[in-house]
């Protein structure tokens, strides 16, 4: 029972993972806090939705999610973000635009769903399972854990053996060093913002799959999530992102499992509180803090 | 090879520049000196385009480049070594220098990460290590390597001999001097007058944002004035 409990809350926790990990891409380049995180992963799973309903094949649908949710995301950046960045004090402006791109994306969902719950055709992804020492599995579950560990190998690639992702975090690092050394920012900017919204929009279809629920508020709770994840991963951290948001899944399932629901965040807050505590730069933290510390 | 004329900039709201002009020549290896908060970094900044001017032109090369973004400036051939050395220190050494290739694009060519080893050697050994480990000295260096990774057709160095022993500061100083006698212009500037002046062969002054003098480095450092307000006593302590 414990067992069964461990594998679906390590599988709802790469999801986790997976959100935030686009959450925290964005946090650690370039300071912003973009709260519209939530909107670009319910725009994948609509975009999923529609492409279903259209007679696309799921895998294709899937691949449309993420082109969708990258053009959302740069969108964002090119709508809200770029325009004060020229002003400076980019930070805090950049948080209050981004909670304005999060109600406009989420307002034009609703007109175009009707506030209705909108789930996928009966048969959109086989309903099988699998036993295996006594732990079932489903075939969801397996394609979810594939999905996510297949972007996270091609999302450290890119990071840490590509002239771009050395580019990416050139601009994270030292932004002024970076463009005296001919990286353009734009680009900076396009990638990680289309990184971003990608691993979004493709958390959006895993979770619509696996609820089979697909709503104009469905990313609210996910973003919540996310800054848990990222902050007690540590801001800007990939490892601890991944860490922390197979940590909360674990944590959520076996507090809804063995304790009053209700009760589950309540425990994940009051963790974080006491983590934060003693760790306040995160369990992987130090990328910023200690940027911030060597700027002085 | 880069012509200022009449260059006029703000940094915080304080108009740090206020009408600058000099001219480097193809192959020379100027000094800039001046005392603190005379706009030497300001004016560093203006040329490779970090900060905006706010009048005047800069030409490098025969193109105006007064209002090209920095990155744009770094892929012409024109690069900046900026105070405080300002490496990567999450990224390895050498993940540095292959970062600074990107400047070099069509000029790049794959002898050049030889070329800067052999120049500073001590980074060979410390190619996979990551940059924030190294010392103030090799971290300088490795701003250099990483500038001369571009194919650089002239560099603006901010400050090389900042906080580094003077043993070390020899060697930059050296390595600058293979570097200019190899055809490259440099623009030095340097808060140690004395030593811009052995190793440059013209240099300007620099005071409250406008050239106050210029001429043959040599001659400068003869200047009474010049020694008075800038090498006075450090002209006792060092040479």
């Amino acid at each position: 029972m414990i067992a069964q409990q461990l594998l679906n809350g390590l599988i709802t926790g790469s999801v986790y993972a997976l959100f935030a990990l686009g959450f925290t891409l964005v946090f650690g380049t370039h300071k912003i806090l973009n709260l519209a995180h939530g909107s670009v992963f319910m725009s994948g799973a609509f975009a999923a939705y529609f492409a279903v309903l259209n007679g696309l094949p799921l895998w294709f649908a899937m691949v449309l999610a993420m082109l969708c949710g990258g053009l959302v995301c740069y969108v964002i950046e090119l709508a809200a973000f770029r325009p004060l960045r020229s002003r400076g004090q980019i930070e805090f402006a950049a948080l209050i635009a981004s909670i304005g791109a999060n109600l406009m994306i989420s307002s034009l969902a609703q007109r175009i769903s009707n506030t209705k719950v909108l789930r996928f055709p009966f048969g959109t992804f086989p309903v099988q399972f699998y036993t295996v020492m006594g732990v079932r599995i489903s075939l969801l579950q397996i394609v979810i854990v594939c999905v996510v560990a297949i972007l996270l190998a091609g999302l450290l690639f890119y990071m840490y053996r590509t002239s771009f992702g050395r580019q990416v975090r050139a601009v994270s690092g030292n932004e002024r060093a970076a463009r005296l050394l001919g990286v353009s920012p734009n680009v900076v900017f396009f990638q990680t913002f289309f990184i971003s919204g990608a691993l979004a929009g493709m958390a959006g279809v895993l979770i619509g799959l696996s609820f089979n629920s697909i709503h104009f508020l469905m990313g609210e709770p996910y973003l919540l999530r996310a800054f848990v994840v990222v902050v007690l991963g540590g801001l800007g951290s990939i490892t601890g992102a991944v860490v922390a948001g197979l940590l909360l899944g674990v944590i959520q399932t076996l507090t809804v499992a063995y304790l009053p629901t209700g009760l589950s965040d309540a425990i994940i807050f009051s963790l974080l509180f006491i983590i934060l505590l003693v760790r306040p730069s995160g369990l992987f933290g130090s990328a910023i803090t200690a940027t911030a510390a060597r700027r002085q | 090879m880069l012509a200022i004329r009449d260059l006029r900039a703000a940094y915080d709201g304080i108009e740090a520049l206020r009408g600058v002009s000099l001219e480097v020549q193809a192959g020379a290896m100027v000094a800039l000196v001046g005392a603190n908060g005379a706009g030497k970094s300001t004016l560093l900044n203006c040329l490779s385009g970090i900060v905006p001017a706010a009048a005047g032109s800069v030409v490098f090369e025969g193109e105006d480049i007064t209002r090209v973004s920095a990155h744009k400036i770094a892929r012409r051939g024109l690069l900046h070594v900026p105070e405080g050395r300002q490496i990567l220190v999450d990224l390895s050494v050498e993940e540095n220098l292959r970062l600074g290739a990107l400047a070099a694009r069509q000029r790049a060519r794959r002898e050049t990460m030889d070329t800067v080893l052999a120049l500073f050697p001590i980074l060979k050994d410390k190619l996979r290590q990551q940059a924030g480990a190294l010392s103030g000295g090799q971290q300088q260096m490795l701003a250099i390597g990483r500038a001369l990774m571009g194919e650089p057709r002239m560099l603006l160095l901010d400050e090389p001999s900042l906080g580094l022993a003077p043993l070390v500061t020899d060697q930059v100083f050296a390595a600058l001097r293979t570097l200019n006698a190899g055809g490259l212009t440099i623009l030095l500037v340097e808060q140690n007058a004395r030593r811009a002046f052995l190793s440059t062969s013209w240099a300007y002054l620099l005071d409250q944002g406008t050239i106050a003098k210029d001429g043959p480095s040599a001659a400068l450092a003869q200047d009474a004035e010049v020694i008075a307000r800038y090498l006075g006593h450090l002209a006792a302590g060092e040479g």
